[in-house]
């Protein structure tokens, strides 16, 4: 036990009610000291450092809009669609929290794309924070269930399709695809009781993986401490400290950074008020026009597609055609042949290099089309969390790399947002041509990183952090 | 952690107690895992569905639920029909060989694949991720068609194209026709789905 402070019987009544607290509950004063008052953040963040606390206070608005979402909503096929338009008209301010909750699942998407590409952009994956990556890949992945699960709820044309769609998805396994579909939608078809899961799992099982998930995040973060555009450690062996340790470029980060984080909520909640009253629907984009039609399981709507954040994804997905496949093998066999001809290995590898190539190919070629788009679909999500792995950078931040990096990622951005809006739009001839190069481009960005992230010569990294006083 | 060595029966009892606990822990998933799987309810549901053709037109088409989902049943003109082999060189599986079981009942392994030519009956879900392709029957060129399309169905999710047949066409995200449901004729204008002669 800790040692029990005593306070001179002058002090305030505030100071001896902090004190009897702190003898009594010295974990939340210990945790506040790490993660608040004396945990040391570089001073030279920029803006793109104000999105991983946007993506907490979404969580929060997810979390409390949903909450009371729930006291209005029936989580059933012959009465979802009519109590979702029920809290809409009839429950005083329903409008407003449901919007709240519709427009915030985009927005949560928004900050967290924005938060992940500044991770890309200084490399902040890198040892030692490949954890801290890790859990967030992780968090992506559930917002994606997340998101997925809460937008069956309405139980609209879209909610409908999409859904039959995505588990659909899960049926192109081979051997145990259909059973495990089966297994998700509780039926032969999406219905009543796909709906009732769809609606345990978004309401209550996701939210407390991912709960657990952004504690883990920000815990690992805390250990290791924040990264910076420089990509310099401000608490490593060789950073400037004073006289008590404190490193000599962290500020802490409160008040310092929450004072500099309340400033973007305040510019961030003008945003999303702006939608919620404006345009809360954002012309389809946030919510799409056919849902608000109700599911009717013979008719697909002539045009469906997913929510904006899913269709760069969905994109690969749709450009993964026979062509495609035979494009991936040819590229496997060059690929094959050119790491023969030109890296120097023992011949027991080159002989286990051909067989895994070979094989590969053979099964490119003997399973269909449908499984290789759901292989490159979940792919695309999957090498994210090998990012900590692939880039063999000698420096971290983009600032520091040969200038010709800078296009690389400006392609990439390009590519992604190319794809999202080619998953929108009606498949088409050409669209599926440049999907299918966008998606050559994604994949060839994360795995040809451990070769190309080493060419050309970095720039000379400062000792410390640059920072002008303002 | 203390120096002092551990007592090696004692850690022997605690790695089996654990083990036990284990396979304690892993049969008690097997009722939450179960509980994931269609009801009996859902499975009784499943029963044949009767329907009368006689208000379809030539060219039109009518649509019945079976097991929740659609099924067309279309009649095709004598025109349309006699195109069908014209498609064959465009088809990814013209001769419907691919998983014959479950898509092509016995006595729909022909060209139309149908009873009667004249009578189309599929399951009007695509065989890619389950959207129900839209009706395209006017021929020539539209959007998201080739310019020479014969009429035939297309899927607005991922752009399969399907023939008159319910045959999908090369290169394109799905891999399969449309599944034909057992089906049979119970008099000229009354069409039973769900239930096939048993030979």
């Amino acid at each position: 036990m800790a040692e029990f402070k005593e306070i001179s019987p002058n002090a305030s009544a505030g100071a001896k009610l902090t004190n009897w607290m702190e003898n009594r509950f010295p974990t939340a004063f210990d945790a506040y000291r790490v993660h608040m008052s004396e945990y040391y953040a570089p001073k030279n963040f920029n803006f793109w450092y104000v999105f991983g606390s946007l993506s907490l206070l979404v969580l929060v608005i997810q979390i409390v809009t949903g909450i009371f979402l729930v006291m209005h909503y029936k989580p059933d096929a012959a009465l979802a669609f009519a109590s979702v338009e029920y809290i809409m008209r009839d429950v005083p301010w329903g409008w407003l929290i449901r919007y709240m909750h519709s427009t915030g699942a985009s927005a949560f998407f928004i900050v967290v794309y924005l938060h992940m590409f500044r991770g890309l952009l200084y490399g902040s994956y890198r040892k030692p924070r490949e954890l801290v990556w890790i859990f967030g890949c992780a968090i992506f992945l559930c917002l994606m269930a997340e998101a997925f699960m809460g937008y069956l709820l309405p139980w609209g044309q879209m909610s409908y399709w999409g859904a039959q769609v995505i588990v659909n998805l899960f049926a192109a396994i081979p051997f145990v695809g259909p059973d495990l579909a089966l297994l998700i939608r509780g039926d032969y078809v999406v219905s009543d009781a796909t709906l009732n899961r769809f609606f345990s799992f978004h309401v209550i099982a996701v939210p407390l993986v991912l709960l657990g998930l952004v504690v883990a995040h920000l815990l690992a973060l805390h250990d290791v401490g924040s990264n910076n555009p420089d990509g310099v450690e401000i608490k490593g062996p060789k950073a400037p400290k004073d006289a008590n340790g404190k490193p000599l470029d962290g500020v802490p980060f409160h008040p310092y950074y929450t004072v500099h984080d309340i400033y973007a909520v305040s510019v961030f909640l003008m945003v999303f008020t702006a939608v919620i009253f404006f345009a809360p629907e954002a012309s389809g984009y946030f919510l799409e026009a056919n849902n608000f039609i109700p599911a009717d399981p013979f008719k697909t709507p002539l045009h469906i597609a997913p929510v904006w954040y899913f269709t760069p994804y969905y994109s690969m997905l749709r450009a993964t055609t026979d062509v495609m496949v035979n494009v991936l093998s040819g590229i496997i066999a060059l690929g094959t042949l050119g790491a023969l001809w030109k890296v120097r290995m023992a011949n027991v590898l080159k002989g286990a290099l051909v067989i895994v190539a070979v094989v590969a190919i053979v099964l490119l070629k003997t399973f269909d089309a449908k499984f290789w788009g759901v292989v490159v679909m979940g792919g695309a999500v999957m090498v994210l969390f090998t990012l900590p792995w692939l880039d063999r950078s000698p420096v971290k931040s983009i600032r520091y790399r040969p200038s010709w990096h800078k296009y690389v990622y400006a392609v990439f951005v390009l590519f992604f947002v190319v794809l999202g809006y080619l998953g929108i739009q009606p498949p088409s001839d050409m669209g599926t041509i440049i999907a299918q190069t966008g998606t050559l481009y994604y994949f060839g960005f994360f795995l040809l990183m451990p070769w190309w992230s080493r060419l050309g010569e970095p720039k000379p990294v400062p000792d410390r952090v640059t920072f002008a006083a303002h | 952690m203390s120096d002092t060595p551990s007592d090696n029966s004692k850690r022997t009892w605690l790695i089996a107690s654990g083990c036990a606990g284990a396979i304690g822990a892993g049969f008690t998933a097997v009722p939450f895992v179960s509980s994931f799987s269609p009801s009996e309810k859902a499975k009784a549901a499943g029963a044949a569905v009767e329907a009368d053709i006689s208000a379809i037109k030539p060219g039109e088409k009518m649509t019945v639920e079976w097991r929740g989902k659609p099924v067309w049943i279309v009649r095709r003109t004598p025109e349309q029909v006699a195109e069908l082999p014209k498609n064959d060189a465009l088809l990814a599986d013209p001769e419907s060989k691919r998983k014959q079981d479950e898509l092509t009942p016995v006595y729909a392994r022909n060209e139309g694949r149908s009873i009667k030519p004249e009578y189309l009956v599929v399951v009007g879900i695509c065989t890619h991720l389950g959207c129900s392709p839209s009706d395209k029957f006017q021929a020539g060129p539209q959007p998201s068609l080739p310019d020479n399309w014969p009429g035939g169905f297309l899927c607005p999710c991922h752009g399969s194209t399907f023939d008159l047949a319910g045959r999908v066409y090369k290169n394109k995200p799905a891999p399969d026709n449309l599944e034909v449901p057992p089906h049979t004729f119970l008099s000229d204008t009354r069409l039973l789905i769900g239930e096939d002669k048993k030979a």
